[in-house]
């Protein structure tokens, strides 16, 4: 022990490994530091040359401009930063949107892959292997131009089962109108969420204690849907009534219109992402040894349990980590909104960028977005995957 | 291993630092600098101007003779204007503008690179230094003029917007589009007037908002849009290349004034005369009867000191202009004036013709007059 400091003091300086760390990472930063400087005073200085300054004053400007989509009432009186928010919106619609059906497709995309049914297993490698060798700008361009504005015209517009309208000014869904009762069912909607969270933690909680783990999931889905069910029955006036998309001269009203813009890069998105997504589904699937199978059914447990508590819980710690990376790659892709004209944060900021001149303001901001989304992406799953993963004891 | 990954990584960094301080030494005043070229990555990052050419009085004739040619930013996708046909050459009345400035500085027009920019590109390509010019069916506005670092030359090309609708749409004027889809190019100064002229005449309608002219046109002829609005000069040259273009007309409506013309960087003066005096060497090129055909024989007859001026014969106004004393002859000789470059893109013998109108020399009723040569 005593030997041991003695040893420790006796090195110089210059020779501790420990300082030299240090001073390696300080001159490290330092250099990167100086670097970003005089890439940003170069920058300031090439600007003033030609008299231009940098600032985020000019966002409070009118933007003068319109937008083809968006989710809160904007027009050529708002400003530059509303119209930026309308971007963003619709960037983290395409983006939520997206998220959920490429999952939903990938999942069935890659247990497909794994089918012993020989057309459902070639069919899905089909797609995997064609799907994932296109280029993604391609392929939404190809669902722009190639589909979506090759439906047929407005006035022989195609009426599918279910209400549907189909045209190239659009898809036309049947949606939902808010009558008078429907904040209070907004309110009703909310105690079914809080009750469906306490049946899931509770039938967690008795999962584990008496070792024999419930459908949690299912039993608070259920518990909210009936909670929503009762709210509608019992309120005097139903709380949304059904708005039927129809033609109205050149185009279409009523429901909800869906722009070839939107579907386009929507479809695109979630097609392309759900090949890559049904790949790491299937190499999750797959890493789990076939001794775990043949344990779990030997224990007396039948296929369906196997795969719910014995595979699935151990192919998702495979999943999860590759499946953050498609879905942080989803976010990004959507920025090639502008290939098919839907107005995303980074086409809108585009605009403004031209508009204004405000080159490394508008790159900046878009920039920084797209860094949140993915952090708060990666937060989220990397909190989930710290749940599931096993624990050692 | 690890200490050397990062002992290496350091020294990787500051080998990029003294390439940084190499690559953006500061210029006194009065200095003559030549500038690399700098190279642009658009669409990704749209040119943070990092390195930007020290613009100053000279440099941008001094980089271009250096270099050897001219970097023109040119349109490719309106034939008449700017347009690049399959074999790669580049033909139009803006085009042709880059070689006559080309001939005026090197007396060869073929000495100039044209790069095609979109509408939204362009202002940035400009800034940043990756062209010299930019002549683009590019409207002169206040807000260009300041905040987007460009000074305007003298208007080439005057024009308005307008709006074209399918002839079987039925549609013969704006209220015509209430509740319609209007089909428009993003980064333009259409974009702007439309919402403008459409709020201030109480029209709704929703745009559709493309990034270039071939996406803008191409959703319009698939029946996205019931109207498609742009420059009426650019609604012209594009009907040329839809399908049917007769099933198509032009509503006769101008929703806005459109002076089209060069445009270069803030702070180099003598770059901004040279390229303005391109334009009035055209102009009077016309107004005193020169064409390429017979400027040799003027230039050896001409009696009128004007004349004589413009041609180099008498004086030195070439060289005010840091310039050679033939460099509007070269111009006139290999470009030819304002009328033939007019009618060799736009006259009645081209797809794309366009009545003079505005365009004509203010003898003839038109808005083209040059200052004097003096
Ligand atoms: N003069 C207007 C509009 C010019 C403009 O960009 N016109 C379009 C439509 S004809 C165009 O040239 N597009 C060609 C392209 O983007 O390559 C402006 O300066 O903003």
């Amino acid at each position: 022990m005593q030997n041991q400091t003695q040893q420790k003091n006796s090195i110089p300086l210059w020779r501790d490994e420990r300082v030299l760390n240090i001073l390696g990472q300080a001159a490290f930063a330092a250099a990167l530091i100086l670097l970003a400087l005089i890439i940003y005073q170069n920058m300031k200085a090439g600007l003033a040359k030609q008299g231009i300054t940098i600032s985020l004053d000019f966002l409070k400007g009118l933007s003068g401009f319109d937008i083809s989509e968006f989710s809160f009432p904007y027009d050529r009186n708002s400003s530059y930063w509303q119209a930026y928010l309308v971007g963003l919106v619709n960037t983290l619609n395409v983006s939520i949107l997206g998220v959920l059906f490429s999952t939903i497709l990938g999942i069935i995309l890659g247990v497909a892959r794994l089918s012993t049914n020989f057309i459902i297993n070639r069919l899905a490698a089909f797609y995997l292997e064609l799907v994932r060798n296109l280029s993604l700008l391609v392929f939404l361009v190809f669902w722009y131009l190639g589909v979506f504005l090759k439906m047929p015209r407005v006035k022989d517009a195609l009426l599918w089962p279910g209400d549907i309208i189909l045209t190239n000014r659009g898809v036309g869904i049947p949606w939902g109108l808010p009558t008078a009762s429907f904040p209070t069912f907004r309110l009703i909607l909310l105690a079914g969420l809080l009750l469906a969270l306490i049946v899931f933690f509770s039938l967690r909680a008795h999962g584990k204690r008496t070792g024999r783990p419930p459908l949690s999931l299912l039993w608070s889905l259920l518990a909210f849907l009936l909670i929503g069910a009762a709210g509608w029955l019992i309120l005097p006036e139903a709380p949304l009534t059904l708005d039927l998309p129809f033609v109205k001269g050149l185009n279409l009203s009523g429901g909800k219109i869906l722009s070839p813009e939107f579907m386009a890069l929507t479809s695109g998105l979630v097609l392309y992402t759900s090949a890559f997504i049904g790949e790491v589904v299937r190499a999750g699937i797959q890493s789990v040894s076939k001794g775990q199978v043949e344990a779990s059914r030997a224990l007396g447990l039948n296929a369906f349990q196997t795969l719910r508590l014995i595979v699935f819980p151990q192919a998702l710690r495979v999943i999860i980590p590759p499946l953050t990376s498609q879905y942080l790659n989803l976010i990004k892709n959507s920025s090639l909104a502008i290939a098919v004209g839907y107005p995303d944060v980074f086409y809108v900021s585009n605009t403004i960028q031209n508009q204004t001149g405000r080159a490394v303001e508008m790159i900046s901001m878009v920039m920084a977005t797209y860094l949140l989304f993915s952090l708060i992406t990666s937060a989220l799953m990397n909190w989930y995957n710290q749940r599931i993963k096993l624990v050692e004891r | 291993m690890r200490k050397t990954l990062s002992i290496l990584s350091v020294l990787v960094l500051f080998s990029l630092l003294l390439a940084a301080c190499g690559g953006a030494q500061p210029a006194a005043p009065g200095e003559t600098v030549t500038v690399k070229e700098t190279v642009v990555v658009t669409v990704i990052a749209p040119a943070a101007p990092a390195v930007v050419a020290p613009a100053g009085y000279g440099v941008t004739l001094e980089t271009v003779k250096t270099r050897g040619n001219l970097i023109c930013g040119v349109n490719a996708q309106v034939p008449g204007f700017g347009y690049v046909a399959a074999d790669g050459s580049f033909s139009g009345f803006d085009v042709d503008y880059c070689r006559a400035l080309a001939a005026a500085i090197f007396g060869d027009p073929s000495k100039v690179e044209f790069r095609p920019v979109t509408a939204a590109e362009r202002f940035t390509a400009l800034q940043s230094g990756e062209i010299d010019i930019l002549s683009r069916n590019t409207t002169w506005s206040l807000v260009r003029d300041t905040e987007l670092g460009t000074n305007f030359v003298h208007t080439t090309f005057y024009d308005g917007q307008g709006m074209m609708v399918p002839t079987d749409s039925g549609i013969t004027d704006l209220a015509g589009l209430e509740g319609g889809t209007v089909c428009v190019q993003t980064g333009t100064t259409t974009e702007l007037n439309l919402a403008d002229v459409m709020a201030a005449n109480g029209i709704s309608y929703t745009p559709a908002v493309f990034e270039d002219a071939d996406k803008t046109f191409a959703a319009y002829a698939e029946g996205r849009c019931d109207a498609v609005t742009t420059d009426k000069s650019g609604l012209v040259s594009r009907r040329t290349v839809l399908a049917d273009p007769a099933a198509h007309v032009i509503l006769d409506v101008t929703m806005s004034k459109e002076p089209l013309g060069p445009a270069v960087r803030h702070g180099d003066d003598q770059w901004f005369d040279i390229a303005q005096w391109t334009v009035f060497a055209m102009f009077s090129g016309e107004e005193f009867g020169i064409t390429s055909a017979n400027v040799d024989d003027i230039k050896s007859s001409a009696t009128a000191p004007e004349v004589k001026r413009l041609l180099g014969v008498e004086g030195d106004l070439g060289l005010k202009l840091g310039l050679t004393n033939d460099w509007a002859y070269n111009i006139l000789k290999l470009v030819g004036n304002y009328a033939e470059v007019y009618n060799r893109n736009l006259g009645p013998d081209t797809p794309t013709y366009i009545p003079r109108g505005y365009n004509s020399l203010y003898v003839d009723g038109g808005l083209l007059y040059a200052p004097p040569f003096r």
